[in-house]
């Protein structure tokens, strides 16, 4: 539970409110262990003496320490509630804010989805613990020592007899926890598998459909779901049967204590209203005791998440600014590399960040400002780290990355990425109008720019077919637009940014190829005084670029325009070939 | 003693898993409370002795419950007070023997309960699960995945939650309220009349605080609604907002969202929280007004109160407090358990997709001929997608589709599949109209290889045979030789026992790809459908699945839709499809000399080349 405490540090503000509310919870316990004495007192003075003054006395201080209790609780109950959700808020604020201090290398490790089950799930169970340690995690405890201090107070005697009962409680529960945990993690895992099963099923629906599969998958689901079912029933039988053994024990604790606390009044030792404050103050130990087991459970899975969380927050930012890093003056558009070599950073099985196979290796070109460099290699390359790297989105492992013969390292990333647009292989868009979507990149775009943008990535016509035009309100992630719409929105973003340096990584490739022709006939007025990098598969993108940089393996085969890589590159000219369908031409031949 | 909390209110936020929530559930109602409860009662009946067994048992055990306080009543007025030490042991062990029948009951009770209810539960899964694999891909185009998931877990788990602890407790507490009424009146009418003082009071208090609660609960669900999509958009568009340099924008977006939901929560939680202290103050209030009444009358002699009746009436009034309690919470459980239940049989009613005519023809040997005749389709009621569209495949033949974006070109394959059924027309296969057809023999038929070749968590192996399911392993290599995936698998860490994670994502696209060919070739259909198969390969990886697909193609009719022309140039036929309609049909040099459409996309491709150009440098 170490995690728990590192975490918990974010309460430390509230330090007040976390005092006030331990304060309230042990003066409700000491309220809460009085009243049982007090109704000793209505007895054995008032009821068995015939005091009738001491009987309404006492039920009148029941009434009022009751009453106290009630309000220190209420006031403990707002203290740890009001301490738990800014606790809860500044920790989810700070991870947010970790998160946007991500560079993409963060990103890839820590995985967007684990990120948000981060901010939610986790974020919940560590508020409840903190609750729950400022409530029934603390009053439980507290409660159980006051109440078997009391009871010995009450009687020395029926107390050692009872505490063999605690004894064989306490022993129950140890033994039967970890065995559950195990129990409730293997339900666990049936139920991810019976999900994995649902999972693929759903989303391969058309892959089943034409092969006809329903009956194997229908097969497929029944294994996993009677798997989870029986796991379901044994714990359900465990759990169903523990709450009334435990209950059987508590209860034969009462029998004893009626039994020889009974033999003890008769015999004059005890009286009769010790002997019920006996059951109350036993009552007291054992109902924190079943509570306890469910209190341990939930701690250990906040701390499991507590772990996941801090993991996150202790991460350290693969790109940092340097102390000494300056802003970046306007970019020409000269870029060079020198020397580059890159290899990714991933996580090893124990959990260790570690250097993969290089990605990159040994990169070494140069581009003049306003140039149109294409990119081309096959999948996994190297392409798109290529040009990650000019806008220090990773770090180079090897080597300089150089604009306008700064290195990149020497300046802040904002000044940095501010004069870059990138339309990302992944066209990501938010939810908004596709106005707002364009504008993205620098809001203080003005209505036309962005119009423009959207007519130089043929995007205009079919925002005009909107009735709301730039309006429209696009879908969380752009659901409700198709891939191709997508693509030209993230075009058009990237070109609303009017950057210094454009880079389009292989942003067409859900796009039709008339469409894409047109992009880039309308391009070349955008591309016309900026330095540009162009990801493309097809070879009819590439040719009319002033420098083609081939990749191959990580490595450059040959940097040229297309004359010279016919000659010089032949992984080129197999990718060109392959492309314009040579076998087609065999085939042509042999009809 | 519950701690209300907000875990499970998060509608979109992913999950480890459901079931983990504690307490309070966003408050649902069902619409029609008596179509479902009956409904779901029908899943009993299977178990209708196991039910009433354990309907039985509850009713022991919670009245064994009640009999307790008289025993401790009696112990003190009977054995202590008159100093009865036998009549004690006597009183001791029968308590003994009251708590142990209780505790077995109790126990028999929750073993049947457990078995039946995940019994019941399975069933509504299989029933569910094996109903999806019937619904139409128009049912998954309008319901996404990750609602019908949701369907799947969160809904059932709010059933199983419902029906394997509530209904019997709901049984037993109810029980225990009337009982410990019906009990205390038969002990003395007064004490019953002054320990009921404040049960006005109770129910007048924590009616009001419920609703209030229920009402901030219910604002504080909408904020979280709107913290987890800020943060779901955020997160998943991080590379956008970082490239874009927004993270600022997003903090101040997130931040509002976040302030939101500390001060809703607060204020719902805080009065959520008052129910408690306010709970077990009453019941403190019953403990002293019982006390200082019955102490009054048991000093004044009055109506025979004894002290051992005190002690009865107290412990009653324990008992009486807690279950009226939970009843109001068990309601809750019970309403979205009903609400989600509503949701899964909405799915179970929808109509499955077309159903086999009664006298539908198998479909054993075909030889491929496929006609679209005069076809007319729309997705959407009066938006047509396809117009009195012609097509004719002759056996062997191999068609290129081809044209922009949202042609209609995949329609055509979702036809033939019958997918879709058509609104006008008719298609045949071999001269039989596809209506006529078992749909099952007709996909049989059909080998489709789709752009998103989705394969299935598994080995390498079983993701082949999944083509065909009784395959010998040599069948297997044999396929997957042919598919030229043979190189790659050799490659993988264990060959074709390496297991595929989801969604294959330790494969690369064209792995991928070249797996998916081995799984149709295996299938061995007649008829070859392949939808952009290799869109999204390198041109040098694609140049092997090309060769592959060629020999796939070898005697069979096959249908190729694809972006690059290059792949469609050895087509016997091209259509060039555009609104829906096919508006130049013939080879590729007919249709490149024609000057037209097709020569216009084509060109696009090699701007600036002359196709003498190009001819040339191909050699």
């Amino acid at each position: 539970m170490g995690a728990l405490g590192k975490v918990f540090k974010y309460l430390k503000p509230y330090w007040k409110l976390v005092l006030l509310s331990i304060v309230m919870l042990i003066i409700v316990v000491a309220f809460d262990l009085l009243i049982p004495r007090l109704t000793q007192r209505a007895i054995d003075e008032g009821i068995n003496a015939g005091n009738l003054q001491i009987v309404i006395s006492s039920a009148l201080l029941i009434l009022g320490a009751s009453l106290l209790s009630a309000l220190f609780a209420i006031i403990n109950s707002t203290a740890s509630i009001v301490a738990s959700q800014r606790f809860s808020h500044d920790l989810r604020e700070a991870l947010f804010r970790k998160i946007q201090q991500f560079s993409f290398g963060n990103l890839d490790h820590l995985g967007t989805g684990e990120l948000l089950v981060n901010l939610t799930s986790d974020m919940n169970m560590v508020e409840m613990a903190a609750r729950m340690l400022m409530r029934i995690a603390t009053r439980a405890p507290l409660m159980m020592v006051g109440a078997i201090f009391m009871i010995f107070r009450t009687s020395t005697f029926l107390g050692y007899r009872v505490l063999i009962i605690m004894g064989v409680v306490v022993v129950l529960i140890g033994f039967l926890i970890p065995r559950l945990q195990k129990l409730f993690t293997s339900v666990q895992q049936k139920l991810d598998k019976l999900n994995t099963v649902l999972q693929e099923n759903l989303s391969g629906m058309r892959v089943i459909k034409s092969f006809v599969r329903q009956d194997y998958e229908s097969q497929r689901f029944e294994t996993a779901n009677e798997d989870f079912t029986k796991l379901n029933i044994t714990t359900g039988r465990l759990m169903g049967g523990l709450f009334p053994l435990m209950f059987f024990i508590l209860n034969i604790g009462i029998v004893i204590v009626v039994y020889s606390g009974g033999n003890q009044v008769i015999q004059g030792t005890l009286t009769l209203g010790e002997m019920i404050a006996f059951l109350n103050y036993l009552g007291m130990v054992m109902f924190p005791l079943l509570f306890l087991a469910m209190i341990i459970g939930m701690l250990a899975s906040a701390g499991a998440s507590a772990k996941r969380i801090w993991t996150v927050l202790s991460a350290a930012e693969e790109v940092v600014d340097r102390p000494s890093a300056q802003e970046m003056p306007a970019i020409k558009g000269q870029v060079e590399f020198k020397n580059v070599s890159f290899s990714y950073r991933a996580k090893s099985e124990n959990g260790d960040i570690k250097h993969g196979d290089p990605v990159l290796k040994n990169i070494n070109f140069s581009v003049k400002p306003g140039e149109t460099v294409a990119i081309l290699g096959a999948t996994g390359s190297g392409k798109t780290s290529l040009v990650n790297l000019i806008a220090r989105l990773y770090e180079v492992t090897e080597g300089q990355v150089l604009i306008d013969g700064i290195d990149v390292r020497d300046v802040t990333q904002e000044s940095l990425q501010s004069q870059i647009g990138i339309a990302l292989q992944e066209a990501i868009l938010f939810s908004g109008t596709i106005g707002d979507n364009i504008r993205y990149g620098r809001p203080q775009a003005s209505e036309e720019e962005i119009q423009r943008a959207a007519r130089v990535a043929q995007a205009e016509d079919f925002i005009n077919s909107f009735a709301e035009g730039y309006e429209y309100h696009v879908g969380e992630r752009g659901a409700n637009l198709s891939g191709g719409q997508k693509q030209r929105v993230s075009i058009a973003r990237a070109v609303a940014m009017d950057p210094a340096i454009l880079i389009l990584d292989d942003s067409t490739s859900a796009v039709d190829v008339d469409t894409e022709a047109r992009i880039q006939e309308e391009m070349a007025e955008v591309l016309k005084g900026r330095t540009s990098f162009i990801i493309a598969q097809r070879i009819s993108t590439v040719l009319g670029a002033d420098k083609i940089i081939v990749l191959d393996d990580g490595e450059i085969c040959s940097v040229g325009n297309h004359q010279e890589l016919m000659q010089r590159c032949p992984v080129y000219r197999d990718i060109y070939t392959s492309q314009l369908g040579n076998g087609g031409v065999n085939n042509d031949n042999r009809n | 003693m519950t701690t209300a909390t907000k875990s499970s209110r998060s509608s979109s936020a992913p999950r480890r898993g459901p079931g983990r929530g504690h307490g309070s559930m966003p408050i649902e109602s069902v619409k029609d409370f008596r179509q479902t409860t009956r409904r779901l009662f029908k899943y009993f009946a299977k178990f209708k002795w196991a039910l009433i067994v354990t309907v039985f048992l509850v009713i022991g055990y919670t009245l064994l419950g009640l009999v307790n306080p008289i025993l401790l009543g009696r112990a003190i007025d009977v054995n202590i007070l008159q100093s009865d030490l036998e009549g004690l042991r006597q009183t001791a062990v029968l308590m003994l023997v009251v708590f142990f029948s209780s505790a077995a009951l109790q126990f028999t009770a929750s073993f049947i309960m457990a078995s039946v209810s995940q019994r019941m539960l399975k069933q509504i899964r299989t029933e569910l699960f094996d109903h999806l694999q019937q619904l139409s891909l128009k049912f998954f185009d309008e319901n996404q995945a990750g609602d019908l998931m949701s369907r799947l877990t969160n809904d059932i788990d709010a059933i199983n939650r419902a029906i394997s602890q509530n209904i019997t407790q709901l049984i037993g507490n109810l029980l225990t309220v009337v009982g410990v009424v019906i009990v205390m009146v038969t002990l003395n009418l007064w004490l019953t009349l002054a320990a009921m003082i404040v049960t006005p009071i109770m129910f007048f208090v924590t009616g009001r605080i419920a609703i209030l609660s229920r009402k901030n609960f219910r604002r504080l669900q909408g904020a979280t609604g709107e913290l987890n999509a800020v943060m779901e958009e955020t997160i998943s568009g991080q590379r956008a907002v970082k490239i874009f340099r927004q993270n600022r924008s997003a903090i101040q977006q997130f931040g509002q969202a976040n302030d939101e939901v500390r001060n809703v929560g607060i204020r719902a939680l805080t009065i959520s929280m008052v129910l408690m202290p306010l709970m077990s103050f009453m019941g403190n209030m019953d403990v002293a007004v019982i006390i200082g009444i019955g102490g009054w009358l048991a000093v004044s002699g009055i109506g025979g109160v004894t002290v051992g009746l005190i002690a009865t009436f107290v412990n009653y009034v324990q008992r009486f407090t807690e279950p009226l309690r939970h009843i109001s919470e068990l309601y809750n459980s019970l309403q979205s358990a009903l609400a989600g239940a509503e949701r899964v049989f909405k799915i179970l009613d929808t109509e499955p997709e077309m159903i086999d005519l009664p006298d539908a023809l198998p479909v054993d040997d075909i030889a491929g001929d496929v006609r679209f005749e005069n076809v007319s389709f729309s997705y959407v009621e009066d938006v047509p997608v396809m117009k009195k569209f012609n097509l004719h495949a002759k056996a062997g033949e191999t068609i290129a589709l081809v044209g922009p974006t949202g042609a209609g070109k995949t329609t055509t394959i979702n036809l033939l599949s019958r997918f879709y059924d058509i609104d006008e027309g008719a298609i045949y296969i071999d001269n039989n109209e596809i209506k006529t057809l078992k749909v099952d023999d007709l996909r049989r038929s059909l080998g489709i290889v789709l752009q998103d070749n989705f394969l299935f968590s598994g080995t390498v192996m079983d993701n082949i045979r999944y083509g065909r399911l009784d395959a010998t392993d040599e069948e297997v290599y044999e396929a997957a030789r042919l598919a030229n995936a043979e190189t790659f698998i050799h490659r993988l860490p264990e060959g074709y026992n390496t297991q595929l994670s989801e969604r294959a994502s330790n494969l690369s696209q064209g792995q991928r790809q070249l797996l998916s060919i081995a799984r149709a070739i295996l299938a061995n259909p007649k008829i070859l459908i392949l939808d952009e198969a290799t869109s999204s390969v390198d041109t040098r990886t694609e140049k092997h699945i090309q060769e592959a697909l060629l020999r796939l193609m070898e005697g069979r009719t096959a249908f190729v839709i694809a972006h690059r022309l290059s792949t469609i140039r050895n087509a016997d036929q091209v259509l060039v499809i555009n609104g829906g309609e096919i508006i130049e049909r013939g080879t590729h040099h007919e249709l490149l000399a024609l000057r037209g459409f097709y020569y216009n996309l084509y060109m696009s491709q090699f701007k600036g080349k002359t196709i003498e150009e190009l001819e040339v440098a191909l050699g």
